[in-house]
């Protein structure tokens, strides 16, 4: 397998109010170009952090220790890194929301472009979406921004993406604004901002988890489609370990900022190695699993 | 058999929205007997969360009947309807967010015990002490601010809420939605050895077909405001008969422990 991206030894400490957090201990992982990988765990786990590690968005207060090294032939080397439009302030998490929020001082070679190289998407759409702008001038931004073309090109790039990700009236949402959509509808406006410029990575952090199983599943499609479709490397972050092994190939298991334990999603699911794992795994309530119910002697 | 707890007729609930009318709720009919576990499911905007508001009194319905413990429950007012609440409670997805981070546990559980008439102060903080340790609390949790405890501390500390007035009925309206699956689990767990227990009734809702066939014995599953298809839990989720019922049921992830993982399946 060639590396997209080699992670070692990554430890990220977060500093809230005058005491540290480590949100990410000693993490080495690579991940493979192409496949789907799916980063899994509690909340709190860390997760996120990684999500934000790679794609460079981690809020300039966290301390960031390791390497995340980039084996991109062809990287198109950034002259100046500048979060795109796209990407949401993160208000809800550094009281500075995204001003703040550059490039840690980590030891990276070649650094993606974060909109260019690297797509993501977030659990909250509308965090990404600008409210006062029409959807389709948000969308044309972003190829304009990241793929030198005009105006009328992109926004041409933008009707096609809202094709693509299968919005039913694709011309009556390049004029709408995010509120008018459904929130599966804005999850779908925000995966095309994520993919117009044509990433190599796409990240999704917990993208379906705010919408209701039947729309989740739909955007679990799409994604499968579109990642598919353009050869892109997809990092999937889930809490929902049954969700994560529908999609990915691997699975890392995350608990308290550690790698508890990497492999084929066949393997984690029907082997795992590790006891946290295996809890994961029991506590998943499935269809078929015997109901709660009817167990004896229902104790806590 | 005897006379359902709650029994729900003809409900409907319509909105004005951009000019047209919806019926958010449409003609819905239901009952719950006592002790028993009775499922809302449907896709987002189905009407699951205006029916828990209906029944809770929270709006009032454009048409319909709601007889709980034997009474027409609409008609109540003022002193009766505050009475007859005490038997009817709510824990929701995030029931602490009302209150001021900074306030003390014991607050949440002191405003429901004062105002269904426990009076002398000392009871009342001997009566919080045991209803922490009912859903497996320490006492010590109730001198604690609120912005401390952990999601699943919370949802115990929402349900003792609920317990205190000693309901016969309790809606829950997507409560364990947000809770990681090991907590979940646990809070499911409490709700079933409470309901062993008490014999409370629970109005379920829940967009999770999984957290359903665990701890639901009857299953709505609603679509656009109606019914589009009810009975035995395990029955309905295992062979669903509806469109929407099929289209749940299809879309619950699922987990393939024994052979190759799903993702191989394409
Ligand atoms: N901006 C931040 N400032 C301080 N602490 C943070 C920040 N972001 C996350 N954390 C903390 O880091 C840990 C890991 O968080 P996160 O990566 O968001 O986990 P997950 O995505 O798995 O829920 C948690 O303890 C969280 O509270
Ligand atoms: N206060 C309101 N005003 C207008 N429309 C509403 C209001 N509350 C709910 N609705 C509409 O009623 C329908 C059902 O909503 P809801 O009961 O919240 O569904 P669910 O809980 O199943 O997601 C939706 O179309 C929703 O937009
Ligand atoms: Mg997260
Ligand atoms: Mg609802």
């Amino acid at each position: 397998m060639t590396a997209l991206l080699s992670i070692r030894d990554l430890t990220v400490t977060y500093r809230r109010d005058g005491s540290e957090v480590a949100a990410l201990k000693h993490v080495s992982l690579d991940v493979a170009a192409g496949e789907r990988f799916a980063i899994i765990g509690e909340s709190g786990s860390g997760k996120s952090t990684l999500a934000l590690a790679i794609a460079g968005l981690l809020p300039g207060s966290s301390k960031v220790g390791g390497s995340i090294e980039w084996k991109l032939p062809n990287l198109r080397l950034p002259h100046s890194f500048a979060p795109p439009s796209v990407l949401p302030d993160m208000s809800g998490r550094t009281e500075g929301g995204a001003t703040e929020r550059r490039p840690s001082a980590i030891a990276t070679s070649h650094m993606p472009l974060g909109g260019r190289d690297i797509g993501f998407v977030f659990q909250d759409p509308s965090a990404s979406l600008d409210p006062v702008m029409a959807i389709g001038e948000q969308i044309a931004e972003v190829a304009r921004t990241h793929l030198g073309l005009t105006w009328s090109q992109s926004y041409a790039k933008a009707k096609s993406l809202l094709e693509r990700v299968r919005l039913p009236d694709p011309d009556a949402a390049l004029r709408a604004y995010p509120h008018q959509l459904s929130g599966g509808q804005k999850q779908r406006v925000a995966i095309a901002a994520a993919i117009a410029a044509g990433p190599k990575l796409l990240i999704a952090d917990e993208a379906t988890s705010a919408l209701d199983t039947i729309v989740q599943a739909e955007i679990v499609a799409l994604i499968r489609q579109l990642v598919a479709e353009d050869g892109m490397t997809l990092l999937f972050v889930s809490h929902d370990i049954a969700l994560a092994a529908e999609l990915a190939e691997r699975i890392a298991v995350f608990r308290h900022g550690e790698l508890v334990e990497l492999g084929a999603t066949a393997q984690i699911i029907a082997s795992p190695r590790h006891a946290y794992t295996r809890a994961l795994l029991d506590a998943h309530l499935g269809l078929d699993a015997e109901p709660l119910l009817r167990q004896a002697g229902a104790t806590r | 058999m005897s006379s359902p707890l709650l029994a729900v007729s003809g409900l409907t609930k319509r909105y004005r929205r951009g000019g047209k009318t919806i019926a958010a709720v449409d003609d819905i009919s239901f009952h719950i007997e006592p002790g028993e576990t009775l499922a809302l499911a449907g896709p987002s905007g189905s009407g699951k969360s205006t029916i828990a508001r209906l029944v809770l009194r929270l709006i009032e319905p454009d048409a319909g009947h709601i007889e709980f413990e034997g009474g027409d429950f609409l008609s109540l007012n003022g002193a009766a309807l505050r009475a007859r609440r005490a038997r009817l409670q709510m824990v929701f997805q995030d029931p602490l967010a009302a209150f001021n981070p900074r306030a003390m546990v014991a607050r949440v559980l002191d405003d429901p015990l004062r105002t269904h008439g426990v009076a002398s102060r000392p009871e009342r903080t001997r009566r919080i002490a045991a209803l922490l340790e009912r859903v497996g609390l320490s006492a010590d949790l109730a001198a604690r601010a609120i912005h401390e405890v952990s999601g699943g501390q919370r949802q115990r500390i929402a349900i003792a809420r609920a317990i205190a007035t000693k309901p016969s009925l309790i809606v829950l309206d997507e409560a364990v939605s947000a809770l990681d699956v090991s907590v979940r689990r646990q809070i499911l767990q409490l709700l079933l050895d409470l309901q062993r227990q008490e014999r409370i009734a629970y109005l379920f809702i829940s967009h999770d077909l999984g957290v359903i066939s665990a701890i639901a014995h009857r299953v709505v599953i609603l679509d656009a405001g109606r019914v589009a298809e009810s009975g035995n839990a395990r029955a309905v989720i295992g062979a669903p008969q509806s469109a929407i019922g099929k289209a749940l049921v299809a879309a619950a992830p699922k987990l393939n422990r024994t052979s190759q993982g799903a993702a191989d399946r394409q």
